[in-house]
C-alpha cells in the first residue's frame, strides 16, 4: 500500500509534517504561513478591473497591494496540493452539498451556497479585522508564542463552536 | 494588468511550493472535508485539534530552535484586544456557518467541493473587500491605540524561555493525550 494513495493520514502526523514546512517556510521564505492577506489582493485585483485607479488610493490596498505575492501563489499551491492529494487516494468529488449538510437539511443546494456566501463574508471581515486566519494566527502565530495569535485561535474555536450549535 | 514577468520569482515559487505540501497535508488530514471541520466545531470529531495542536508544539520547537541559532526572526502580527477578540469572533460565527476557514476552503475547492469554490471563495474576497473599504474610518480608535506591547508569552516571564518552552510543549501534549481519552 503506498502512503500517498492512503485517504487519511493521523492527525499527529500531518500536525508534524505542517509543523516542519512551517519551519522550512521561516528558513526559505523569510515569513511565515498564511492564507487570508491573499483574499484582499484578490479583492484588491477585483476592485481594480472595476473602478480601476480608485483602488491605489485606498489605504488598505496600500498596505496590501493588489499584487501577486508569495502568499497568492500559496494559496494557488494549496488547491494543486489539495487536489493532487485527493486524486491520489480516489477522494476527488465534484459536489455542491456535503453529507453531514444533507443528513440535517437535505439536498438543498442553493440552501448550502447562500449560507456558505453568509459564512464567507464573515469569515473574510473577520479575518482582516483580527488580522490573520486560522493559518496565519492559529498556527503560525501561535507557535511563535504571540499573545494576538493565542487570543484569535480562542476567538475563531469559540464562534465557530456558537454558530455551528446554532446552525445545526 | 497582469505581467507574467512580475510574479514568476524566486520568492513566489517558494511560496507555491509552501502551498503545493500544505495542501496535500490539509487534505490527507482530512481537514478539507465540510464533515470533519464541522464536526469539530460541533466538539464531535477532534481531528483539526490534533492537527492544529500538534503542527503549533512541532512549529514552536523548530522556531525556537533556529531563532537560538540567529537563522530566522520572530515575526509576530500586531494587533489590539478589541479588534482580534471582535474580528475572531465574526471570523469564527462566518467559519461555524461556512464550515470551512480560508486555507481549509481552498483545500476544498482542490477537492471539488463546488460550495467552496462558487459561495466560500467570493464571499471571503467580499468580506475582505468591505473591511478594506471602511478600514480607514476606525483604523485609529480600533487598530492603533492600546496596541498590545508584550506580544510574546515569553516576555511575561523573567526566567530562561526555554522552561517556558519545554512547559507549553507539556501543556499541549497533555491536552493531546486527553483528547484521545475523550475520543
Amino acid at each position: 500500500m503506498n502512503i500517498f494513495s492512503l485517504t487519511r493520514w493521523s492527525p499527529y502526523l500531518v500536525g508534524i509534517f505542517i509543523g516542519v514546512l512551517s519551519w522550512l517556510s521561516f528558513l526559505i521564505s523569510k515569513r511565515p504561513i498564511g492564507v487570508s492577506t491573499a483574499f484582499v489582493r484578490l479583492s484588491g485585483m477585483i476592485e481594480k478591473i472595476f473602478i480601476n485607479n480608485e483602488v491605489e488610493k485606498k489605504e488598505y490596498y496600500k498596505k496590501y497591494e493588489p499584487i501577486v505575492d508569495w502568499e497568492v501563489m500559496l494559496v494557488i499551491g494549496v488547491i494543486f496540493g489539495s487536489f493532487v492529494s485527493a486524486l491520489l487516494s480516489g477522494n476527488f468529488e465534484i459536489k455542491i452539498v456535503p453529507e453531514l449538510w444533507i443528513v440535517n437539511f437535505g439536498n438543498t443546494p442553493i440552501f448550502r451556497l447562500i449560507i456558505s456566501l453568509i459564512g464567507g463574508i464573515f469569515v473574510g471581515f473577520g479575518a482582516r479585522m483580527a488580522g490573520g486566519c486560522t493559518s496565519g494566527h492559529g498556527i503560525s502565530g501561535t507557535m511563535q508564542l504571540a499573545v494576538t495569535s493565542w487570543v484569535a485561535l480562542f476567538s475563531f474555536f469559540i464562534g465557530g463552536i456558537i454558530s455551528a450549535h446554532l446552525l445545526f | 494588468m497582469f505581467k507574467i514577468k512580475s510574479f514568476i520569482n524566486k520568492h513566489n515559487i517558494y511560496g507555491l511550493l509552501t502551498g503545493l505540501f500544505f495542501g496535500f497535508l490539509l487534505q490527507k488530514g482530512g481537514i478539507t472535508d465540510y464533515d470533519v471541520l464541522v464536526g469539530q466545531l460541533l466538539l464531535e470529531d477532534f481531528t483539526v485539534f490534533k492537527v492544529i495542536l500538534t503542527a503549533i508544539l512541532t512549529g514552536m520547537i523548530g522556531v525556537y530552535f533556529m531563532k537560538s541559532f540567529r537563522l530566522i526572526e520572530i515575526n509576530l502580527k500586531p494587533g489590539t484586544l478589541i479588534s482580534i477578540i471582535t474580528g475572531g469572533l465574526i471570523f469564527g460565527f462566518g467559519f461555524g456557518l461556512l464550515g470551512y476557514c480560508p486555507g481549509t476552503l481552498v483545500g476544498a475547492v482542490g477537492t471539488g467541493s463546488l460550495d467552496a469554490l462558487i459561495a466560500g471563495v467570493p464571499g471571503i474576497i467580499i468580506g475582505a473587500g468591505i473591511f478594506a473599504n471602511i478600514y480607514p474610518k476606525f483604523k485609529n480608535s480600533f487598530f492603533e491605540k492600546n496596541q498590545i506591547k508584550k506580544n510574546n508569552i515569553l516576555d511575561y516571564f523573567s526566567v530562561k524561555p526555554i522552561l517556558i518552552i519545554f512547559i507549553a510543549l507539556v501543556v499541549m501534549v497533555t491536552t493531546l493525550i486527553l483528547l484521545e481519552l475523550i475520543g
